[in-house]
């Protein structure tokens, strides 16, 4: 069955062209010189102002990175990265030391403005509350950490969330404040010489954020953090850490976008989430880097590597991902379930237009016992597009009692773009109970019939099932993302194959 | 994937291998000169290893680590050792073309029937004329290896019309120890023809030998053929086959494939849907046990619109067996109005038995409806007490249990006297488990 019309006008809403972010800031800025050496690492790490450790780790990851090639298993096409080519440090020009929010350069504020960023409710983290019935009580508190191309430029409610005993901070101030809870973390769950990528980050990563909830803490706002690639020619090579101890729970987002330039960009993240015992972390990604335009021309290449360990029994890792942006995407956010009875979700809709190619999906790993996994994922292409579902689902020996329920559809307009679901699945014992279903009609037989029952048609049950759920956690995300977000989960299932 | 290969040892061998068969090999020069240059591409590639991606779960590096030398042509005891695997695996009202060590038996097979009705011939007597049938477009090591080195095989051309009510068998038996059978076969169906192929691949007292067979396969628009393949082999063989099938418009095409034996086989399947209105059925069931390998690669590939694909596939794993289901689903940007679903299940029946599966869809028209499921666990506990409250000892609870688990596959048999002897073997199977 094909797309039906009103699927094909919203997609069409958001097509390469229609790109909303693609403003530039003028703003003087500091960059280190193009190419990648043992020098540049040094450069960064002392711009950093970081201890000798941390320059040591850097290095190691950098000569380790020199051995290592580049990966070509995913289903995208594109021409050789040089990376002698890139600015691996750019940095806003600081006036001076920043220590409020009006010393920050008014244009970075514009700009976060410009694209609906919060930064309003920086206000407060001066300590100004507001006046009563000046509360919009719609909208939530959220805690931003707002990166300019290489470095945080400011976060908000730093405060509140101390009274809370939460650390919500750059990385780049974590490693000099909190050394030992990042060395104790940072390379655990994504190790220096994870992939080619993962390692180069290791290297040259200069800003992101790192959030250390303390046990029994329930993070009293969303944290999000909001990424912008500004400048021309430079890599963006953010490193996030966030560790929920015992029985704590944070909620985290991150929001991207990046003029529109004729050059293809990088970006190469590393996120690494640990939940200890009894801990929940909940990791939200609203991904609109700019795609290229109609042409294919330019676009960020967006080679993530997202990776989060359940570290603790009962502990819980959920990913929730809309991916409508960037050239080229290669990104699995995964779950390692090591704790007994721990639970990894992934949620994920990936809409590619004009010349995107999207190679996303999921990594769960079950080696924990009655440890279980769910995965959603909703793949759209349309024009020239290519998106892929890749996803490995695997219980090792031990992990008795595991349990998996996987469910991909993807959804093609046009004859000129491509859809394609990769899955791996290894059961490695008899208890593990894996189901895979890439067929909407097989959504969950006993809630269609109760639907269909009570009068709704195949499709509208279907709809119902499939964007019920998915809408229940995008409803999660806060107001400034969830727009955008409703607006893509409202697109019809009809005609969707798997 | 670009991956050094690393020459070893048996790499060398392999090589001198090749030197000391190419006096056996039929051909002409010219075929001699395809067969180096399928040879030299197997050395650039060596044995598929788990680097290269349609081979992750098979790395017959590992498993194999070798490629043995050519068996010798099968001497008198061998041949009556073959006679009598032949009467315990033949089917019932079948013709007959027996391969013993990868060596045409024309005193065990119903050779003059065939020329007649089928147009047989052996691959030698084609391979004198054209060096065709050893050339493919394909990259895989172990199908350059099969051009290369293959002794012998059945060459069918079934003519426009023809009706065959008896299955034509092809029976490949090995009689030799520690050593391999390279053979490739051909089965073209003409328009409107009517056919079912049953191939076997059964033991006759041998150990630890190596099969390599390619067949390929062509049929004509409006044809109808049942091609049934089972791979039955001794417990430490290693049985690697290639199947090219290239469909035309209306055809109903049904194969089956069943595994009951090998240390380590695989079987890949290329099959293209090249001619509208086809109705394709692709069914398979793995029954492993021990340290079985089992792996079953399938490609479909819509070439062109309205056709339907079907395909289904069970794996019952016990022990410390080992069961890999790769199936893709290409559509192709033309080939709107697909209808393509895939459904594998994996039944474990052991807490050390591995299933892996990948089930791919690639699809380049936005018309089409595909799917597939994907399933793996445990035999479902409160059907095992129900037949045991009912007085089923355990395993033969069990077994009635895996029996209709694998049934579904098996019942897309329609011919009721293969039906029958397929779940004959599935039920020794079962019988030699308990």
């Amino acid at each position: 069955m094909p797309a039906v019309q009103e699927t094909v006008e919203r997609v069409k809403r958001i097509d390469v062209d229609q790109y909303r972010y693609g403003f530039e800031t003028l703003i003087d800025s500091e960059k280190a010189p193009k190419g990648l050496s043992e020098e540049i690492v040094k450069f960064i790490s002392q711009k950093k102002n970081e201890p000798a450790w941390m320059l040591q780790w850097r290095l190691e990851a950098y000569r380790r990175w020199l051995t290592m090639t580049e990966p070509t298993w995913a289903r995208v096409n594109y021409p050789k990265i040089d990376f002698q080519d890139i600015h691996y440090y750019a940095a806003p020009k600081p006036k001076k030391t920043v220590t409020s929010l009006d010393e920050i350069d008014p244009e970075i504020l514009k700009t976060y403005e410009k694209l609906g960023i919060p930064l309003r409710e920086v206000a407060m983290l001066e300590g100004i509350e507001p006046k009563v019935g000046e509360d919009d009580p719609a909208r939530r508190k959220i805690a931003v950490d707002a990166v300019f191309d290489s470095v945080s430029v400011a976060t908000t409610f730093k405060a509140e969330l101390k009274k809370a005993g939460v650390i919500f901070m750059p990385i780049s101030e974590a490693i000099r404040e909190h050394p030992e809870l990042v060395q104790k973390y940072l390379g655990s769950v994504v190790p220096t010489s994870d992939n080619f990528y993962a390692t180069l980050n290791s290297a040259v990563f200069s800003d992101g954020s790192f959030v250390y909830v303390p046990p029994g803490v329930r993070c009293p706002m969303e944290l999000s953090t909001y990424f912008r690639i500004n400048e021309r020619n430079t890599g963006q090579f953010e490193r996030t850490l966030i560790i929920a101890d015992k029985g704590s729970y944070v909620s985290y987002l991150e929001g991207c976008t990046a003029p529109q330039r004729d050059e293809n960009q990088l970006h190469a993240a590393v996120v690494e989430l640990v939940a200890l015992d009894d801990a929940e972390i909940k990791y939200s990604t609203v991904q609109n880097w700019y795609p290229g335009n109609s042409e294919g021309k330019g676009g960020i290449y967006n080679f993530v590597t997202k990776r989060g360990d359940c570290r603790g029994a009962n502990s819980k890792i959920s990913w929730t991902q809309v991916e409508t942006g960037s050239a080229i995407t290669w990104k699995y956010p995964s779950c390692i379930l090591r704790g007994d009875n721990s639970r990894g979700e992934f949620y994920s809709i990936a809409i590619s237009n004009g010349f995107q190619q999207v190679d996303s999906g999921t990594k769960m790993i079950h080696l924990g016992k009655n440890t279980s996994s769910r995965i959603i994922s909703k793949g759209i292409a349309a024009g020239k597009s290519q998106n892929t579902y890749r996803g490995l689902v695997t219980a090792h020996r031990k992990a008795t009692g595991a349990r998996n329920f996987t469910a991909c559809d993807s959804l093609l307009i046009g004859d000129k773009c491509g859809a394609h679901t990769v899955p791996y699945i290894e059961a490695k014992n008899s208890s593990a109970t894996f189901e895979h279903e890439a067929t909407t009609s097989k959504i969950s037989e006993d809630v269609l019939f109760y639907c269909i029952q009570r009068g709704l048609s195949q499709e509208e049950a279907v709809g119902l099932v499939v964007n019920g759920f998915v809408k229940d956690v995008l409803q999660q995300l806060p107001m400034e993302f969830a727009v955008e977000a409703q607006k893509l989960i409202s697109i019809s299932l009809e005609g969707s194959v798997g | 994937m670009n991956v050094a290969v690393a020459k070893t040892g048996k790499g060398r061998a392999v090589s001198d291998l090749f030197a000391s068969a190419e006096g056996r090999l039929p051909g002409s020069p010219d075929v001699i000169a395809v067969r180096r240059e399928a040879f030299e591409s197997y050395e650039r590639l060596g044995l598929p290893h788990r680097r290269i991606e349609e081979w992750k779960y098979t790395d017959l590096r590992a498993l194999v680590g070798e490629v043995l030398p050519l068996a010798a042509t099968p001497d008198a005891a061998a041949l009556k050792r073959a006679a009598d695997a032949v009467k315990a695996h033949a089917v019932d009202g079948a013709s007959k073309l027996v391969l013993v060590d990868g060596v045409f038996a024309a005193e065990l097979s119903d050779v003059k029937a065939l020329a007649a009705e089928a147009g047989f011939k052996t691959l030698p007597e084609v391979l004198d004329k054209d060096a065709g049938l050893l050339k493919t477009t394909s990259t895989d090591a172990v199908i350059a290896l099969n051009a290369a080195l293959a002794t012998d095989g059945v060459v069918l051309s079934i003519a426009d019309g023809a009706q065959l009510s008896a299955p034509i068998q092809i029976i490949h038996i090995a009689t030799a120890a520690s050593a391999s059978a390279f053979t490739r076969s051909q089965v073209a169906v003409g328009k409107g023809a009517r056919v079912t192929i049953v191939e076997t691949f059964v033991a006759a007292e041998a150990g630890a030998y190596q099969v390599n067979d390619a067949v390929i396969v062509s049929v004509g628009d409006n044809a109808d053929v049942a091609h049934i393949r089972l791979m039955d082999d001794a417990p430490d063989a290693v049985n690697v086959t290639s199947q090219f099938v290239t469909i035309g418009a209306n055809v109903k095409f049904n194969f089956f494939n069943m595994t009951t034996g090998a240390a380590v086989s695989r079987l890949q399947g290329f099959i293209m849907l090249a001619g509208e209105g086809s109705e394709l059925s692709v069914n398979g069931v793995n029954l492993l046990k021990k340290t079985e390998h089992g792996d079953t690669t399938l490609v479909v590939d819509h070439a062109v619109p309205n056709c339907v694909s079907r395909e289904t596939f069970r794996a019952v794993i016990d022990d410390r067996a080992h069961s890999v289901f790769q199936g893709r689903i290409i559509v192709r940007p033309d080939a709107q109005k697909t209808d393509g679903k895939m459904m594998t299940r994996a039944l474990l029946l052991s807490d050390e038995a591995e299933a892996d599966n990948k089930p791919e869809l690639e699809i380049f028209a936005d018309d089409v409806s595909c799917g597939h499921g994907a399933t793996a666990g445990a035999l479902d506990d409160s059907l095992l007490f129900y037949l045991k409250a009912r007085g089923l000892p355990e395993k033969q609870a069990q077994a009635l249990l895996i029996q209709a688990f694998v049934g579904e596959a098996i019942e897309q048999i329609a011919d009721d006297t293969l039906r029958e002897h397929v779940i004959g073997i599935a039920e020794r199977w079962l019988e030699r488990r308990s």
